[in-house]
């Protein structure tokens, strides 16, 4: 494993002392490849924080540029990058908090064709794009290539958290289960609104992307309990946090007894994102 | 005052709000609090209850429902 430099023991001293990180902590932070999908409104906290911590690659992928109604709540972003590719100004952003570490772009959407080639090249996926089809694409991608999946999405006022490894084998023998045993398959096009459409309060993607954040560190460093099998669920107005259990489905398409998903070709067949001027 | 017997309801808390709920099963709970085709995920005192068995889970007073709609934001 790596060593620490000077200006690297100097930057993450907070993290050194802790007894859940300390050196070696630091060391797997500093080896970790995580890929970040959208440097939107929940991939600005993941990527500040990330960056921070000393995450020594960060890998960031979207197709978008900056437009000014995005700064409301997509705080890695400034103004003057309004018209830039959000993988620009990303970059720019994080050498800014943390010039020791690497960030690798890619101004594309992730597609069928190109998503096990781009996960296969990291160690865990974050997830904040922003539409069902790529959703389901990154969890499929994940499962087939065996790489955890922290699972964030926002509604208008709420959202959820929830890491998915159905690659892995539960302490009871069942695997963990993966996005398809919460909801089998994507609702239709147009059936579920999306932030552009309905809007989203600003901070509530602080909330999420940062727990996101936190639960992407925790599995790099192995600390703690997992969110493998819960669903974190965060309810805005109520001031509400819940968390459910959830299990492995055997019944799903993906990682169920009888799949029937065995490779990406069915996103092939899916037209469009619900939501392609986020 | 109506006439009319009042139907007997249970007390139970359905994402995080009391409400009052003829008792029943969560099925029949789903089914009324839908306001849409979305296929909803559930859970009862935390516990994942899937699609297949919502119509044989009979909800107790004070139960914690959670109905869980799908999200895409980001």
């Amino acid at each position: 494993m790596t060593t620490l430099s000077a200006d690297e023991v100097q930057r993450y001293k907070r993290h050194l002392v802790l007894r859940e990180v300390g050196a070696q902590g630091q060391q797997k932070l500093k080896a970790a490849r995580v890929l970040v999908i959208g440097a939107g409104g929940l991939g600005s906290p993941v990527l500040l924080y990330l960056a921070a911590a000393g995450v020594g690659t960060l890998g960031v992928i979207d197709d978008d540029r900056v437009s000014i109604d995005n700064l409301q709540r997509q705080v890695l972003h400034s103004t003057p990058a309004a018209g830039q590719l959000k993988v620009e100004s990303a970059a720019a952003t994080i050498k800014g908090i943390n010039p020791l570490i690497r960030v690798e772009t890619f101004a594309e959407r992730l597609t069928p064709d190109n998503a096990l080639h781009i996960i296969s090249g990291f160690d865990i996926v974050a997830d904040g794009s922003d539409n069902f089809a790529t959703r389901y694409l990154v969890a499929d991608a994940c499962y087939f290539a065996k790489k955890p999946l922290v699972y964030a999405a926002l509604g208008a006022l709420d959202g959820y958290v929830s890491v998915f490894k159905p690659h892995e084998i539960k302490a009871d023998g069942t695997p963990f289960p993966t996005l398809r045993c919460l909801f089998p398959e994507a609702p239709p096009a147009g059936l579920v609104a999306n932030c552009s459409e309905v809007g989203v309060l600003g901070p509530v993607a602080g909330v999420i992307g940062t727990l996101q954040a936190t639960e992407t560190v925790k599995e790099i460093l192995q600390i703690g309990d997992s969110l493998a099998g819960r669903l974190m669920i965060y309810d805005a107005l109520a001031s509400r946090f819940d968390t459910i259990e959830v299990s492995w489905d055997p019944g799903n398409p993906l990682s169920g007894l009888k799949p029937v998903l065995r490779d990406l070709s069915s996103h092939k067949q899916t037209s469009g994102p619900a939501c392609a001027a986020e | 005052m109506s006439g009319r017997p009042q139907r007997e309801t249970i007390e139970i808390v359905v994402n995080g709000r009391p409400l009052q709920a003829p008792p029943g099963t969560l099925q029949a709970l789903v089914d009324s609090q839908s306001l849409s085709a979305v296929k909803v995920a559930t859970a009862v005192n935390g516990h994942f209850v899937a699609a297949s068995r919502r119509a044989t889970t009979l909800l107790q007073p004070g139960d914690r429902v959670e109905i869980v709609s799908p999200r895409q934001g980001g």
